[in-house]
């Protein structure tokens, strides 16, 4: 009787080519059967739970870990006084009793007070919220990309599965799949920077220009091209998987025999009928995504010296600056944490089944 | 003995079985092409990294003993041509290729311990204790791994074992619930009511029945997995979090990017350490989706 769990999970694991991101499906553990507002609370608690579990995870690493003094580590290769050190720990609050600093932390995080970066010599915050435009800039425009080409490409590859057309791209997906994206974005600079001169090597502007409007834009335009080609092929290929695997399932329904009979086209059949319902899984698991678009952002920032908070990661991991480390950690999984919690409101809505149940 | 062919006792007639099976999987794997296409080449690359000493004295790239020009393309003697510092991008490649893999294998090692106890756990387990596990596996399916992992190996002290833990540590969740529904499946059979019956206590039933049961399942992971794991190893490299005094393919492809040798144009440094984790990474995984396939029926007739 209880076999119903396991094999509905194991089938969705299947869709998606990565193990962690779509796993998380939104099924999971949400009570079927319960009126909306039970389930946002549900939701909603798990996600807070998340939350928290983020804060004491950002708190403690940077603190109890071996090596993690945060005074010594803030002033690695630096030269200081022990009068320095002895201030910093008083700053940091390294005087007083661990569950003290962390609700100090707390509290800080609440008022939006992340601490100050060294290598700036500025609020974290404010570093973060300047170099938030162009990360959502660059990765907005890649994910749009991408998810618009590997759903029309999965669902065609779906509908005449087992053919060249099929074969072909699966089988590039799963190349472009295997590839570090930071690899690719070298590739494209070898070639288009490198050896073609077509577009600039990094950067989101051409450095010392002051132009302004139409032309600032082209340019930025020029700078964005190659690092959104980077993560587009890097990331399309699961898309194309999930929707291929999501057509699939579809395809053996017994409402496109339906359709067929009352003599629909077949192209009509597939974008009327069987589509629309392939996308219902689809749609939730690009929210899930999210995450691995933020770990595409770190090296693709990092590859092309786009000034986004990827980069500022880099910058904090080279320096070290830890205090930006842990600011940028905390934003990070807020942002999935929260794309998370939107995809399962989302997967709620746009199932008529669920909300009728 | 006039038993002989025939098992003695029940212990023997389980292994006998699961031998059975194994070659059963081993037959039905030999038979997909792409898994044993990846299997061979794996092997082949294995075998290479293995004897990396013999093959490129280490000598050879000691950067103080180096008469060969820097970045030099590709010249007899230097197939692959030079790097920055004047040594044999072939010989680096080769020892690269040890990193890359004892990482592999080893965070993913790491990560299906976890993954797969706390995937039994969730699965066996109800109550309070359920809930927490199901928390702590949604936590760590949802939270952006690569930048968990930078936050790891930034802390901890730079060397290989950092990045194992760092790769393991934040790469399990997947398994996890894999092996969780698995455990379900297996607990509502009979025989696990039969067991609880005869008194089986949460170990025994865990160990000796779903544990043994699961394993194929994670074995297919395992394969996947590592094609991650290699993945992750390079690109913590790449960004610097790897061990300095070692090569690896990652930190081959930072000096590239360090050193500007994309923008110049050194094709012979940027193209082959890519390359390779490529052709690892697509070993691995069409080895894993051929045993995934033999493994569960479900997904053969697709």
């Amino acid at each position: 009787m209880s076999i119903a769990p396991g094999s509905d999970a194991l089938a969705r694991d299947e869709a998606g080519i990565d193990t962690p991101g779509d796993a998380a499906g939104p099924d999971e553990s949400g009570p079927r059967g319960s009126t909306l507002p039970r389930y946002i609370a549900v939701k909603a608690g798990g996600a807070l739970i998340s939350l928290a579990m983020v804060v004491v995870l950002g708190f403690f690493s940077f603190r109890i870990l071996p090596g993690s003094d945060p005074a010594i580590n803030l002033t690695r290769g630096r030269q200081v006084s022990a009068a320095e050190v002895e201030r910093l720990r008083h700053e940091f609050g390294l005087d007083q009793s661990l569950i003290a600093q962390f609700f100090r932390y707390v509290g800080d995080l609440l008022t939006g007070n992340l601490g100050t970066s060294f290598v700036y010599n500025q609020s974290v915050s404010s570093l973060i919220a300047e170099k938030l435009g162009p990360t959502l800039l660059l990765t907005g425009t890649a994910a749009l990309i991408s998810i618009t080409l590997g759903l029309w490409l999965g669902q065609r590859a779906a509908w005449r599965r087992g053919s060249w057309f099929d074969k072909l791209q699966t089988g590039t997906a799963l190349t472009f799949w295997s590839v570090p994206t930071f690899w690719l974005g070298l590739i494209l600079l070898l070639v288009f920077a490198g050896m073609f001169h077509l577009f600039p090597a990094g950067g989101m502007t051409t450095a010392g220009s002051d132009e302004t409007g139409f032309a600032y834009i082209l340019d930025a335009l020029h700078h964005l091209t190659l690092p959104v080609v980077t993560m587009v092929a890097v990331v399309y290929a699961q898309y194309l998987m999930v929707m291929r695997a999501s057509v699939l399932e579809e395809m053996s329904a017994d409402y496109l025999t339906t359709a067929r009979a009352k003599g629909l086209a077949e192209d009509k059949v597939r974008t009327r009928h069987a589509v629309p319902n392939a996308l219902l899984p689809t749609v939730t698991l690009i929210f899930l995504h999210v995450g691995g678009l933020i770990g595409g952002a770190v090296t693709v920032e990092t590859v092309f010296s786009w000034p986004g908070l990827g980069f500022l990661t880099f910058t904090a991991l080279s320096a070290p600056d830890l205090p930006l480390l842990q600011g940028t950690f905390v934003v990070f999984s807020t942002i999935v944490i929260l794309m998370n919690f939107v995809a399962d409101l989302l997967y709620r809505v746009l199932d008529p089944r669920l909300k009728a149940a | 003995m006039s038993v002989d062919s025939r098992p003695t006792s029940g212990r023997q007639a389980v292994a006998a079985r699961r031998r059975a099976a194994a070659l059963h999987v081993w037959r039905e794997f030999v038979r997909t092409r792409s898994g044993v296409v990846g299997l061979v080449l794996l092997v082949v690359i294995i075998v290479i990294a293995i004897l990396a000493p013999v093959l490129v004295p280490a000598e050879s790239l000691d950067v103080t003993q180096i008469t060969a020009p820097t970045n030099h393309p590709p010249m007899p003697g230097y197939p692959l041509g030079t790097d920055p510092q004047g040594r044999s991008v072939l010989g680096m490649l080769i020892w690269g290729a040890r990193v890359s893999l004892l990482v592999g294998f080893a965070a993913t090692a790491v990560s299906m311990v976890i993954g797969t106890s706390m995937g039994m756990a969730a699965g066996h387990f109800t109550g309070t204790s359920r809930a927490v596990i199901m928390r702590v596996i949604d936590f760590f399916l949802v939270i952006p791994g690569l930048v968990l992992a930078i936050v790891l190996s930034s802390v901890l002290s730079r060397g290989v074992w950092t990045i194992i833990i760092a790769i393991g540590v934040t790469s399990w969740a997947g398994t996890a619930r894999v092996v969780r529904a698995q455990t379900l499946t297996i607990e509502s059979r009979p025989y696990i009511e039969r067991a609880k019956a005869l008194g089986a206590g949460d170990r025994h039933l865990l160990v000796r029945h779903v544990l043994p049961a699961v394993l194929p399942l994670v074995l297919a992971n395992t394969t996947l997995t590592v094609g991650s794991a290699v993945i992750a190893e390079s690109t913590l490299s790449f960004l610097g979090l790897g061990d300095p005094t070692q090569i690896s393919w990652g930190s081959m492809l930072k000096t590239a990017l360090d050193t500007g040798a994309a923008t110049a144009g050194y094709w012979w440094y940027v193209l082959p350490p890519g390359l390779a984790i490529v052709v690892v990474v697509l070993c691995f995984t069409l080895v894993g989706r051929a045993l995934e396939s033999v493994l569960n029926p479900t997904l053969r007739r697709r």
